[in-house]
């Protein structure tokens, strides 16, 4: 029971890592009804470009700052090169176009900072915390529970970005209806870049704590490709959801790996979010929070 | 001046829908055709036949199966990496577990394996659709890799699932010169592709295309969307297949299941935006834009900037390169390069006298 | 309008009711269809017109009533059985696939009459290319008919709004339908456009003997060219009858003008 117990808090803590990933996708498909790909990408050059400027001799928080910025360059150049002249194209093209992007990126990064894997640190260790140990002899990493509440933290500074600002407001308005907003004079490309922005920050946080936890790497790219699954389950326009499904996979994908893994030779965590969310799909194919979708004829 | 329709009635239906109806287009695909298997393999070196020309066919065959399903019935895969994978894998147990085994049934059987595994993973496609089915494909891409390294059976439990393809006979016939190997996948590749052109200028391709462009429509005049959709899965991961036992056979002779990642199945799918989505020739024309392009650019790097950039930022430029042309056919060609060579046509067909 | 006679009831609907959720679009609805005549459905919008069809051929499955087409009592029933059993329709916004050429759209009318499988199509001998040529022939004579010879070959997503409807015609009619149920065949068309469609409604009717189920909006069109009129509102049949007693129905008249105050 323990032992079940211990897996369990371990997936969800790492589940929450792939929330931050999809919060990322959420934020940009609400806002624009892309698809992006490329989320993941930004993960991994995010992590790649702090590590970079901190090798360089940047202190912690100059290289977050640099970092910040950077992504918001890149965030303001994807929505002037590639969205802008791909409006009003079917969601699919766009989807295949952020497939594009996540090359470019992936390119960009590698190419400016090297391939090689780097460490990443935070300062906080990833060993169990001694009290929680003492009482219940369950061990909880240290590290996860630090990930969990920055991933709190993230979720209540968007909560309330979007509750209480005026961008926030607009942003909530062009999720609803891109025209309504348009004609009521919303600036979208304004808000496109801004929540791209915003995204890229996400991706930075979500860089960092999956950076300082596997070493910064391009396998970065395919843990970031797990929130796609989550996405699902959660809904594409859910933030909760990206929450909720992230805890959801995280949590399944560490039990099944333990439980189920054993008989047919381990590493099926490689697919078994995506076979999860397959059968989720069959069973309520708008997600857990979205929204269901009538076909008009 | 010589390309002109002006004058060729067609007196007849039948006239009228052959796959060339053009005179000069039917000569110039003839003469295509035998230049591919006469003079190609006299005129090419060994690097040429084994390097591109035998890759580019077999990544045209692929990429012609992932356009049957994603550009005639707008189904998006981001798993075709994984059904040649399966094809390739079923092949060398076709062969290697049946005495006597035809090398070519060997083909076909490992393209109706993946056939049958593609009907599998388009299930999902009955319910969802859009980037909700990609992330299905998804699914199929990660699962079949994932299978076939864990279950020592596949590779007939070689270290790390590799598999060595066994050596191409037909009636007594050893293939194993480039030539022989290259007219080998011609002739498979030639034969499929009309098959596939066939396909879809009759009422089942219609029937994609209707389900692609409108399907809530197709299926109150009568198109069971079950089954044209299933039957894209089906017809698309043969393809795919037969490509992969291709590759492993007449290109790679060794391969192991990480070798048919999701690079490989965007690399396919890249070949089709840029080739053009819905067009046979495109799947081509993708093909060879996607094969050559690295050659040229390591050609362009090693030429102009050696000493400048080392070799690993070359592997990055690829990537850019990669994705900014995607991103670029996306804005500015959508139909790709079948569309323009479609243009280049019609400008052909006026020339020298554009008024 | 000779030769042409009406016969007997061919779709009847009892106590139709349709719900999404908990909004109801149609509300007890009963009406009969006769062979060979041209009923109309009308009404303000949202009265369930569209609705009323997506009943009749199997898109949409009411919760409550019967069904009998043909005399027999229909059960639950997927959209493309509606076509194998002689029924086409057209749609309010246009539903053709634009990624292919006219002929291609129309040939795909055909489709519930083609027998080859896809082997004989990939291989294209024996009765698969035979198949493809017969069936041409008679969607030419739809063309033919509808007088679109002159852009066969045109992606449908280039032509005008008023051919796509005309496009889309061709292709219902090319299914060769006992019944065909037309949603807005003149919506958004000038004048002239109007008449022809009217004109190629009248003689489908006419010459192939079709039963013509249609909604629109022109009340001028529809009181000419109808034999019996339905006139729906907020999903409640509120009038049934030629067009001189819908005209006359005094609901009728306040659904419409508007009662005065």
């Amino acid at each position: 029971m323990q032992f079940f117990l211990e897996v369990l808090i371990g997936g969800l803590l790492s589940g929450v890592m792939y929330s931050f990933v999809a919060l990322g996708f959420v934020l940009i498909y609400k806002a624009s009804g892309v698809f992006n790909f490329a989320q993941g990408a930004m993960v991994f050059a995010a992590a790649l470009t702090f590590v970079g400027f901190q090798e360089l001799g940047a202190p912690f928080w100059l290289a977050l700052l640099l970092a910040f910025a950077v992504m918001v360059v890149l965030g303001v150049l994807t929505e002037r090169i590639v969205l802008r002249p791909l409006v009003n194209q079917p969601p699919i093209t766009l989807f295949m176009a952020t497939i594009g992007l996540t090359y470019v990126i992936e390119g960009l990064a590698q190419g400016t900072w090297g391939a090689t894997v780097r460490g990443l640190e935070l300062g906080i260790q990833d060993e169990p915390v001694q009290w929680l140990m003492e009482a219940t002899d369950i061990g909880v990493s240290k590290f996860d529970l630090f990930g969990a509440g920055i991933a709190a933290l993230l979720v209540t500074l968007l909560a309330l970005f979007f509750q209480y600002t005026r961008v926030g407001r607009a942003l909530r308005a062009v999720a609803d209806d891109h025209q309504a907003a348009l004609s009521i004079g919303i600036p979208l490309q304004t808000i496109w870049r801004i929540v791209w922005a915003v995204a890229g920050f996400v991706a930075l946080v979500a860089g960092l704590i999956w950076g300082a936890r596997n070493g910064v790497s391009f396998s970065l790219t395919f843990t970031a490709l797990k929130a796609l699954p989550v996405l699902i389950l959660g809904g594409f326009t859910s933030i909760p959801g990206a929450i909720v499904g992230g805890l959801i996979i995280g949590s399944t994908e560490k039990l099944a790996e333990v439980y189920l893994g054993q008989y047919v030779g381990g590493g099926i965590d490689s697919w078994f979010p995506y076979v999860m969310a397959l059968a989720f799909l069959l069973i309520r194919p708008e997600g857990l929070f979205g929204e269901k979708h009538i076909d008009r004829v | 001046m010589f390309y002109r329709e002006a004058g060729q009635f067609k007196t007849s239906y039948a006239a009228d829908q052959q796959i060339f109806p053009i005179t000069q287009d039917r000569v110039g695909v003839l003469l295509i055709l035998a230049f591919a298997f006469l003079a190609v393999p006299v005129l090419f070196n060994e690097y040429w036949l084994k390097a591109i020309l035998i890759p580019f066919l077999i990544f045209s065959l692929a990429a012609l199966g992932l356009n049957i399903l994603t550009g005639y019935a707008g189904q998006l895969s981001l798993g075709s990496a994984a059904f040649m994978a399966v094809g390739a894998f079923a092949s060398y147990n076709f062969m290697l577990r049946i005495d006597g085994m035809p090398i070519l049934l060997a083909f076909a059987l490992g393209g109706l394996s993946a056939a049958l595994v593609g009907i599998a993973f388009g299930l999902p496609s009955l319910r969802i659709k859009g980037f909700y089915l990609a992330v299905a494909t998804l699914a199929a891409q990660f699962f079949i890799v994932w299978a076939l390294t864990k279950f020592g059976w596949f590779s007939n439990y070689s270290s790390s699932g590799v598999i060595s393809a066994q050596e191409m006979e037909i009636l007594g016939y050893k293939f194993v010169t480039p030539e022989a190997k290259y007219l080998l996948v011609l002739a498979i590749v030639v034969l499929l592709a009309l098959a596939a052109k066939n396909m879809v200028r009759s009422s089942v391709g219609r029937a994609w295309m209707a389900v692609r462009d409108m399907d809530v429509a197709a299926e109150v005049i009568g198109i069971r969307i079950m089954h044209t959709k299933l039957l894209a899965f089906a017809v698309s991961s043969f393809y795919c297949g037969v490509a992969g036992a291709l590759y492993a056979y007449a290109y790679i002779g060794t391969v192991e299941p990480e070798g048919f990642n999701l690079d490989l199945s965007f690399k396919i799918l890249f070949m089709i935006i840029i080739g053009g989505v819905g067009s046979i020739v495109g799947a081509f024309l993708g093909a060879a834009f996607i094969v050559l392009l690295p050659i040229a650019l390591d050609v362009m790097v090693q030429e102009w900037l050696s000493g400048i950039l080392s070799p690993s930022i070359s592997s990055n430029l690829q990537l850019i390169v990669f994705g900014g042309l995607i991103i670029f056919f996306l804005i500015v060609e959508p139909h790709g390069l079948a569309r323009l060579w479609q243009i280049g046509k019609e400008k052909l067909r006026l020339w020298p006298f554009p008024h | 309008m000779s030769g042409r006679k009406i016969g007997d009831v061919i779709l009847d609907l009892q106590n139709i009711s349709l719900r999404f959720g908990g909004v109801k679009a149609l509300t007890n609805i009963s009406f009969d269809v006769r062979e060979h005549e041209i009923r109309a459905i009308i009404g303000p919008n949202g009265a369930g017109k569209s609705s009323m069809l997506n009943v009749i051929n199997g898109v949409y499955h009411p919760q409550e009533g019967r069904i009998n087409f043909h005399g027999e009592e229909r059960r639950r029933m997927e959209p493309h059985m509606a076509a194998k059993q002689g029924i086409s329709r057209t749609f309010q916004n246009i539903a053709l696939f634009k990624g292919m050429s006219v002929l291609d759209n129309v040939m795909t009318g055909r489709i519930t009459k083609m027998k080859a499988n896809f082997l004989e199509q990939a291989i294209r001998i024996g009765r698969a290319g035979r198949e493809e040529i017969e069936h041409r022939k008679k969607v030419e004579e739809v063309i033919d008919f509808l007088e679109i010879q002159h852009i066969r070959k045109t992606p449908v997503g280039r032509l005008p709004y008023g051919l796509q409807k005309r496009v889309e015609l061709a292709r219902a009619l090319a299914a060769e339908p006992t019944m065909l149920l037309l949603d807005e065949p003149m919506a958004g068309m000038n004048v002239e456009e109007k008449q022809d469609m009217c004109r190629f409604i009248l003689d489908v009717n006419d010459q192939f003997g079709t039963t013509i189920v249609l909604i629109e909006h022109d009340m001028g069109v529809v009181m000419d060219i109808s034999d019996r009129v339905v006139v729906l509102d907020y999903g409640k049949k509120i009038g049934d009858g030629t067009p001189d007693e819908v005209r006359n129905n005094q609901e009728v008249i306040s659904a419409y003008l508007g009662v005065a105050h």
